[in-house]
């Protein structure tokens, strides 16, 4: 099987559903990610993040759907992904009663690392991780950036193609996790896939592409400035001012406005067309005797773009129910 | 099965092992405190039990008889009283489990018709000491009987030949000191073996799988049948360092006399010693929580071990459902190997029967476990 074709995606999903008894975790998932690309994986706790992520390793069963890794489906012969890939679960899971060399041994052993070659390997990692003359410590002694990263150094120490890793920056300081994001683009630039999931909104802007998750279910997907100007459906302005109630009541009735909601002590106006509304709402506003103090279009963030989004899907599903 | 992975478990686990103090512990401490515990625990010999007297008559002739009794290694004379409450007291209150009532015309009866009868009283709360016991007085009273019937008939002026047609001469084997010791600690080592090293093993894979390692080891290429050599064999060793410790203490400390070949012992304590490991590692396997695996197999060793493998209750003396039962309990053919090695030295090809069901047991844990062995969450 010719499984690292250039044209290839290394993850292809199409369809994919895991129930556990009547809860559906994956609802219909269907995404790819190529050679050297970067997916991130966002959404509130208990979305199904991980759950794809393990049915991906060959961890759990799908229940319909295909998952192919490296070309390979994992359902069928899930010995041979796990031969291709890497994997740091969301719980830490190296031996912590071991030193950093002997877990990055242990794991060249059960990947069959060459014995020629593991000494290399290993100095790849600890430089990769930054623990370089830190061989020899326990790994209970480390803090939890650095236990991070020698967790990503044991999972790139038999080169896999492709790297899943679940949630790796929780719990790590901002700085830390800056770096995390360096190393994965590092890994990412040579040609590595990685399928990485996270619960800070803000980290998409790290990735190559983005998938929202919601319960279960993917609800966007693209890079982000894709998600910044398409997933909202619009563009937004804000709108500060006195009398924000009346605002927002007249608001929702003015043409071109597709939405608007309170944000903090402001207004956030989805509009179809900036520059058109800009010039028109201020003399919407006026004939209603208000003023809106400030009227501007803002570039939103993506946690802007995820909030309005996750609410979206949840007022659309209660709709549905 | 790649001996590359095998060897990177092994090496991991020793690391483990070695700096987790409570491992230890149940490996080197527990064999040593429970060989001392039940080697001198667990005795079924009986031997100077307290006696009370009670002398009705206070004659020659019956302080002869106490005299039999005190030369007796089973019996030691306790207390000397002088009225029946005393004799009910003394026993009630457990100083006491046995007493002899010379009745007041023991000596006139006995002179007169050559017979008289003596009182026995026997605390038979505990229903095999009283039996012993009483086996023994019977004997100790037909001794002393037999010498007054034969100074009687001197002073008769009738010199008598003590003759008798037939007798028996029996010459015991294998276990000439008739010492439940020989025969009981042998069986202990088997016993202690059994209960460490399921101990031991149980707490492997359950413990990856608290510990939240197990994820990611399940999420590699691993074979179970790696995991599982890789993690038994560490242990392998440590259970031969417990199985040389506890035969050592058996053979020199309690003198149990040691007739085999040390060749046998050592390829029948392995066969035995993956038994049980293999055991613990398939509870840990199937429970993946420390302390249920653990649980589960004290419960799987030490109970049949105890109970039904003829270590202290003979098989043969059992009902016939619960002997078919004991072909079950792996731990039986160990303790028939052990105990022949010891006491009679059998050769390896005298052994072959229970060698062999040690062998079926020992292949059906391990294909057991490796099967059970799941590389999934679900």
């Amino acid at each position: 099987m010719n499984a690292s074709s250039a044209a290839e995606p290394q993850i292809a999903v199409d369809d994919l559903v895991k129930r556990f008894g009547q809860f559906v975790a994956v609802d219909h998932v269907s995404f790819s990610v190529g050679r050297g690309e970067i997916m991130g994986f966002l959404g509130p706790n208990g979305a199904g993040k991980s759950t794809i992520i393990r049915i991906l390793c060959g961890l759990l069963r799908p229940s319909a759907g295909r998952a192919l890794v490296a070309g390979i489906d994992v359902a069928a012969d899930p010995e041979a992904v796990r031969e291709r890939i890497g994997y740091m679960s969301q719980k830490f899971s190296l031996y912590r009663d071991l030193s950093v060399e002997e877990n990055l041994k242990f794991f060249g052993g059960i990947y069959r690392v060459p014995r020629d070659q593991l000494p290399e390997r290993i100095r790849f990692a600890t430089q990769m991780a930054g623990l370089a003359r830190r061989e020899k410590d326990l790994v209970s002694t480390l803090a939890g950036g650095w236990q991070q990263r020698l967790a990503l150094g044991c999972a790139v120490l038999h080169r896999p193609p492709i790297l899943f890793l679940d949630e790796p920056t929780s719990g790590v300081e901002p700085t830390a996790r800056r770096q995390f994001w360096d190393l994965i683009h590092t890994l990412a630039a040579d040609g590595v896939s990685v399928l990485v999931s996270t619960h800070y909104m803000d980290e998409a802007e790290y990735c190559h592409r983005a998938a929202l998750i919601n319960q279960g279910r993917v609800i966007a997907i693209g890079s982000p400035e894709e998600l910044r100007h398409t997933a909202l459906g619009g563009e937004l302005l804000l709108v500060e001012g006195e009398n924000l109630g009346s605002m927002l009541a007249a608001l929702r009735e003015a043409p071109g406005v597709l939405d608007c909601s309170v944000f903090g002590n402001a207004l956030h106006v989805l509009v179809g067309d900036a520059e058109r509304s800009l010039r028109e709402l201020p003399a919407f506003l006026a004939k209603r005797n208000l003023r809106p103090g400030r009227l501007e279009r803002i570039n939103p963030s993506l946690e802007d773009v995820f909030v309005q989004l996750i609410a979206n899907d949840m007022a659309q599903r209660s709709r549905a129910a | 099965m790649n001996l590359h992975r095998v060897t990177a478990i092994a090496v991991k686990e020793v690391l483990q092992v070695w700096r987790d103090p409570r491992s230890l512990m149940i490996a080197l401490l527990l064999p040593f405190t429970q060989m001392f515990l039940f080697g001198y625990g667990v005795n079924l010999d009986l031997q100077h039990l307290p006696v009370c007297t009670f002398d009705r008559e206070g004659s020659q002739l019956s302080q002869d008889l106490f005299k039999h009794f005190q030369a007796s290694p089973y019996f030691a004379i306790a207390r000397n009283v002088t009225s029946y409450a005393d004799v009910v007291a003394a026993i009630d209150h457990g100083t006491c489990n046995f007493a002899i009532v010379v009745p007041p015309d023991f000596s006139e009866r006995l002179n007169d018709t050559g017979t008289a009868s003596v009182q026995a009283i026997i605390d038979a709360t505990d229903d095999n000491t009283a039996n012993i016991a009483y086996g023994y007085a019977a004997a100790v009273v037909e001794g002393y009987s037999s010498d007054v019937t034969v100074s009687w008939m001197n002073r008769q002026g009738k010199p008598l030949q003590q003759t008798q047609p037939m007798v028996t001469q029996s010459r015991v084997w294998f276990n000439e000191d008739l010492e439940s010791r020989n025969f009981i600690i042998p069986g202990l080592v088997a016993m202690i073996l059994a209960l460490v090293g399921a101990q031991l093993t149980s707490l492997t894979i359950s413990r990856e799988w608290e510990r939240g390692t197990m994820e990611l080891l399940v999420s590699t290429p691993v074979q179970p049948s790696e995991v599982m050599f890789g993690k038994l064999a560490p242990y392998l060793i440590l259970g031969w360092v417990d199985a040389a410790f506890c035969l050592a203490l058996a053979a020199l400390w309690f003198g149990v006399p040691y007739r085999g070949t040390l060749f046998a012992l050592f390829v029948t304590t392995s066969l035995f010693l993956i038994v049980v490991l293999g055991i613990g590692y398939l509870m840990s396997v199937v429970i993946r929580s420390q302390v249920g695996a653990s649980q589960i197999a004290l419960l799987v060793t030490m109970l049949p071990t105890t109970l039904l493998s003829g270590y202290i209750f003979p098989i043969d003396q059992m009902p016939k459902a619960i002997q078919t039962i004991t072909y079950l309990i792996y731990s039986r053919y160990y303790v028939s190997i052990v105990k022949d090695l010891f006491l009679k030295g059998s050769s390896l090809a005298a052994l072959s029967t229970p060698i062999l069901f040690l062998v079926v047991y020992a292949a059906a844990v391990l294909i057991l476990a490796a099967r059970a062995f799941r590389k999934r969450l679900d």
